[in-house]
């Protein structure tokens, strides 16, 4: 029933980021932004923290962070990959892209590579429909992948 | 007997005056303006079939079950988040609808697992209710897909959405993979408990309920108040004694034993085993809430520890001898009798038991004025609100709070005073919250920081953290404030209250002296806050004032109940739903023991003993002579023991020695005198002194009533037969019989018959009443036959309000070189006062030992880490426990509760009590805290002849209690 917040450095910087961030009228998301960009991901100790300053419950912030996706609660690659499995695309054959990425990769959806240059994600539409199958790499957009293209678009992201 | 199905209209009822008529299926129908038509469809007698509504929470409309058509308007909006409106034509059952929901179950189903005949909640589930209602008959999609049922997929891989149950907490099971995601748990949380300990993770088909942050329950902030449980309607989450006993067939209503909230509950049953406490909506208390204890620390009942058996010895230091009923009745008889024979009718006495009913504390005061024919009569009230009695009664003319609990929903700004309702009072607490977060606003009074000052969504505008023992000076300077800036509400003091005596008052208060610049340094509150504190009071609309033993349990406690009363004068916040002054009663039934006539100076109704009138009622009825004088207090019965004039006591249901202050003093009274008789469930720390040891019933096994915070006559129903084999009142009574007297009461009921014969504020009440109205609130009597709700609604009871002038006084209690810091001791929300039952439950997993708050700054000077074992050392004594460290307490401050016997903190406390009551000062005591490498020499002792004490003969003995 108690819980004392751990005084850690991250519940420190985001106590820091989310006093700055008090005037929004809805502060929860800027704060959430604000804090993976900082961190690179919104980690209990934050979440803790935000609750704090936000006077929220711990729950709600999490189930606020976790409703959306790209809120992480580790940090990713140094790249990230975000391949389309929306409908367009998989008519277009963005399963076979994906099966070829995760085996030239190694790894599956919403993991990173071992040494820690790419993460894998999906995506549900880029509003990239008319260039099916898509995938974005970082904040850049690629249309029309193959399966060579989107690994090579990987493996240079890698090197 | 069956067990009570209560309506569940879907949505909350509308509260507004006009109503509008509609037609639900042909049938006419008129309700209040704002009503859901789910909720009208249920008061037309048609039950809209739903998964995520529930009368306890506000609409949500994502279960898509209760779909309807109305005539004009397109597609099937949901019938829980559509308001009625005049001449609307509502079809609850249509071809398209009835597609609609089958399909929507289907869906529900292809997610669930098809367990029903071995599920937990078999029999008690609304999914399969609703399953059944729309006339589900087969599940298309099949469980090869996505799913959360079961641990692993179909070719043996791991299943990642699955979640495994989550058995933390001690009281109920959270089972995922039953889960509808309707959210009703989380809506409970949020809005009924208002704890905000879940919520919704993920999204889409991820969606999943989830504690904390993916916590375990009990690693949550989750307070295991039981809401959710209540609100769940599958088998996900469900309390624990379902799954292992099946579910009840019959219910009992009756009241909780634990705070003085009073919340009624369902005590439902399977033949004589209790299988769970489920919250009554039509409590007025509590409205369908409850908190830990209640509804589910009642374990404690069917412990091992109980003593079911009376027992003797001669001695204290012989063991325990097991006897029959009627050798111990005689036993008692023939000491006493030899007792007042040799030191005079006044060497015996009595303490009545705030935790037992109304007519058991009339009987044990009856006994003792009757039988014993002395005054010598005392409670437990004297240690907590005796100040409220004496300063409520000279202010306003009565003895009791002012309001219903119902009332905080009209309230704008609350103030709370030396309370901390989140743990004490949690289902009051809970219910200002609501106000709270629609917008009332809160001042909080107290030397800690509380929960109450800030947590999840509500904060307090001004908190005032004041010193220890100065009360008396911040309020008299709130009061300064209101009436130097003009704030007081002239009309309503002209109207109300003796204007001479306001005048003496200004006079008083309007010095300089008790301005919160002047007091500034004693008592450490900023001066600003207490000016913005007393303007938000007496300006920002009804203003209530709650208040708890933070208030009374002071050298000038009575004073302070005094200002506080005053404040409320001065502010007209007096005789209308959302203002008053309330106080927070400490025990399920202190209010009623007070009303019972449990002081050595009162007769029942708290009329004087010097009263003749009075005197003549009882001396006619019970046919003997009452002293027009008062008889001796708790502290004085001991003194006298001391001195040796005093040497019999009986004591029902309280544990004088834990709970009293200064306990080597208890203990040397209780020790000289020649016959103790405890009557409790459990060999207490008391019964370490007694001779005659009578097993009490809880009240699950008893008949009776209870007389809460608000003034509220509950009833107390038998839920199972008394395990000792005699209810308390039935002991008093073979007790009075064994003495000579010529009790013939064949039921509580004919006890509360005489308790309204003779006390005009309860004439009116009776059982018959109070079964048909469910509870009354008193004065019940001819100007008031359905109770008092509010009081002082045109005139205070006393007829002018008075204003009583509140000097300061410094408590003789000082910090100095010695003993540098403040002891304040209050309590915590798993455990209940000394801990007799709680700790006889699985509520020790929240609080398994009496913890000490200490600031870090204090802490650091003494080389204090957190944990470390501590020495606690004051003037009385001292002892050893494990410190906290927290900026919760200011410096200069230390905080501990007395929950456990093997901590006493009142072997810390002093001797020191209010000046009018004699309530004594557990709030303030100097101490000293170094480190500690072992417990105190008193403690090894203490537990060395605790259980020397307990020996019983021919038993195993009998653990530390």
């Amino acid at each position: 029933m108690a819980d004392e917040q751990a005084d850690s450095e991250t519940a420190r910087r985001a106590t820091a980021i989310a006093e700055e961030h008090l005037h929004f009228e809805g502060p929860l998301l800027p704060i959430l932004h604000a804090v993976q960009h900082e961190l690179g991901c919104v980690p209990e100790d934050a979440i803790r923290a935000i609750a704090k300053v936000l006077n929220l419950g711990r729950a709600e912030v999490h189930g606020t962070m976790t409703f959306y996706p790209d809120y992480r609660s580790e940090p990713g690659g140094a790249h990230t990959l975000k391949l389309c499995r929306a409908e367009a695309c998989q008519s277009m054959g963005a399963d076979a892209v994906a099966d070829a990425a995760r085996a030239a990769l190694g790894i599956d959806f919403h993991e990173t590579t071992s040494d820690g240059a790419l993460t894998l994600e999906p995506v549900y539409c880029l509003g990239l429909c008319a260039c099916a199958p898509a995938a974005m790499l970082d904040h850049e957009v690629h249309g029309r992948v193959t399966a060579e293209s989107v690994v090579a678009l990987a493996e240079g992201a890698s090197a | 007997m069956t067990l009570i199905q209560e309506t569940d209209y879907g949505t909350p009822a509308s509260k507004a005056e006009a109503t509008v008529t509609l037609t639900v299926d042909g049938f006419e129908v008129t309700v209040p303006e704002g009503t859901s038509i789910m909720r009208a469809a249920v008061e037309a007698g048609i039950e809209i079939p739903k998964l995520c509504a529930t009368d306890m929470l506000e609409a949500f409309g994502s279960c898509r079950l209760c779909l309807v058509e109305i005539d004009g308007r397109n597609g099937t909006p949901s019938s829980c988040t559509t308001p009625v409106a005049e001449g609307l034509v509502v079809r609850t059952q249509t071809e398209r609808l009835k597609k609609l929901r089958r399909g929507v179950m289907e869906l529900y189903i292809s997610d669930h697992p098809l367990d029903c005949l071995t599920c937990a909640a078999n029999g008690d589930c609304e999914l399969q209710d609703q399953a059944g209602i729309v006339g589900l008959r087969a599940v298309r999609y099949g469980y090869d897909g996505d799913n959360h049922v079961f641990p692993k997929t179909r070719d043996g891989a791991e299943n990642f959405k699955y979640m495994a149950k989550d058995e933390s907490n001690p009281y109920f099971a959270y089972d995922p993979s039953k889960c509808i995601v309707c959210s009703r748990c989380v809506r409970a949380c949020e809005e009924v408990q208002g704890t905000f300990a879940l919520t919704i993770e993920g999204r889409g088909f991820g969606s999943r309920v989830s504690a904390g942050m993916h916590e375990s329950f009990l690693q949550s902030d989750c307070v295991s108040c039981g809401a959710c449980v209540q609100a769940c309607p599958t088998g996900t989450l469900m309390e624990k004694s379902v799954y292992e006993i099946g579910t009840p067939d019959r219910s009992v209503v009756t009241t909780c034993a634990y705070c003085g909230v009073g919340c009624n509950f369902k005590a439902e049953m399977r033949g004589d085993e209790l299988v769970r406490m489920v919250p009554y909506k039509d409590g007025k208390a509590n409205r369908g809430h409850s908190c830990v204890k209640g509804r589910f620390a009642f374990g404690y009942a069917a412990h091992p520890d109980r003593i079911l058996n009376p027992m003797v010895r001669d001695k204290v230091t012989d063991p325990w001898r097991e006897v029959s009923w009627d050798e111990a009745f005689a036993y008692v008889a023939e000491r006493f009798t030899a007792i007042q024979a040799e030191h005079g009718i006044a060497s015996v006495g009595g303490i009545t038991s705030s935790r037992c009913t109304n007519e058991e504390t009339y009987l044990v005061q009856k006994l003792i004025r009757q039988g014993f024919r002395n005054n010598n009569v005392d409670t437990c009230a004297r240690v907590c609100h005796s100040p409220t009695g004496y300063g409520l009664g000279q202010t306003y003319g009565t003895s009791a709070g002012t309001q219903d609990f119902d009332s905080v929903e009209h309230t704008d700004v609350a103030i709370v005073i030396g309370a901390n309702p989140t743990d004490g009072h949690p289902v009051f607490a809970s219910r200002l919250k609501r106000r709270l977060r629609q917008g009332a606003r809160l001042i909080v009074v107290d030397p800690r920081r509380t929960d109450i000052v800030r947590s999840p969504h509500i904060e307090a505008d001004y908190h005032l953290p004041l010193t220890p023992g100065t009360n008396v000076a911040v309020v008299t300077a709130l009061a300064h404030v209101i009436v130097m800036e003009g704030l007081y509400d002239e009309a309503f003091i002209r109207e109300r209250c003796d204007w001479d005596e306001f005048q003496d008052y200004v006079d008083f208060v309007s010095d300089l002296r008790h301005s919160p610049e002047a007091l500034e340094s004693v008592t450490g509150v900023d001066a600003d806050v207490i000016r913005g504190a007393a303007r938000l009071y007496a300006t920002g609309g009804n203003g209530a004032i709650y208040y708890g033993l933070g208030v009374t349990e002071h050298s000038q406690g009575s004073t302070t109940v005094m200002a506080i009363a005053n404040l409320a004068m001065l502010t007209g916040n007096i005789g209308r739903p959302g203002v008053g002054v309330n106080p927070l009663r400490g025990q399920n039934n202190v209010q009623g023991a007070c009303d019972m006539g449990s002081f050595p100076h009162e007769l029942p109704g708290y009329r004087h003993v010097s009263g003749e009138e009075v005197r003549d009622v009882y001396e006619e009825i019970w046919g003997v002579p009452i002293s027009s004088e008062p008889g001796l207090r708790i502290p004085n019965m001991l003194d006298a023991a001391v001195e040796g004039t005093f040497k019999g006591i009986y004591i029902q249901g309280e544990d004088i020695l834990q709970s009293d202050p200064n306990t080597h003093h208890v203990q040397a009274g209780l020790a000289a005198m020649d016959c103790v008789v405890v009557h409790d469930l459990f060999l207490n720390e008391t019964a370490n002194y007694a001779h005659v040891f009578l097993p009490g019933s809880t009240f699950l096994e008893k008949d009776g009533t209870f007389t809460n915070a608000e003034r509220r006559i509950n009833r107390v129903r038998e839920v199972i037969k008394p395990r000792n084999g005699l209810a308390d009142w039935e002991v008093t009574q073979r007790l009075a019989q064994a003495m000579g007297l010529d009790w013939d009461y064949s039921h509580p009921s004919e006890i509360m018959d005489e308790i309204s014969r003779t006390t005009p504020t309860f004439t009116g009440v009776s059982y018959a009443l109070l079964d048909e109205a469910g509870s009354v609130q008193w004065p019940c009597n001819e100007k008031a036959p359905l109770g008092t709700p509010v009081m002082h609604i045109d005139a205070f009871v006393r007829g002018k309000g008075r204003f009583i002038r509140t000097e300061y006084v410094a408590t003789d209690e000082r910090t100095g070189p010695r003993f540098p810091l403040l002891l304040t001791t209050g309590r915590i929300l798993s455990q209940y006062n000394v801990g007799a039952q709680t700790r006889r439950t699985a509520n020790v997993i929240w609080h398994e030992r009496d913890i000490l708050e200490i600031h870090p700054h204090d802490a650091e000077q003494r080389g204090i880490e957190e944990g470390d074992l501590v020495t606690l050392t004051s003037r009385a004594g001292e002892t050893t426990l494990q410190a906290q460290i927290t900026d919760r307490v200011s410096p200069g401050v230390v905080y501990t509760t007395f929950h456990h016997p093997d901590t006493q903190a009142n072997v810390i406390t002093t001797d020191f009590s209010d000046w009018a009551t004699n309530c004594p000062e557990y709030k303030v005591t100097a101490v000293q805290v170094a480190r500690a490498t072992r417990r105190s020499e008193w403690q090894e002792e203490y537990t060395e002849h605790a259980e020397l004490s307990r020996r019983i003969a021919d038993r195993e003995p009998i653990h530390g209690d």
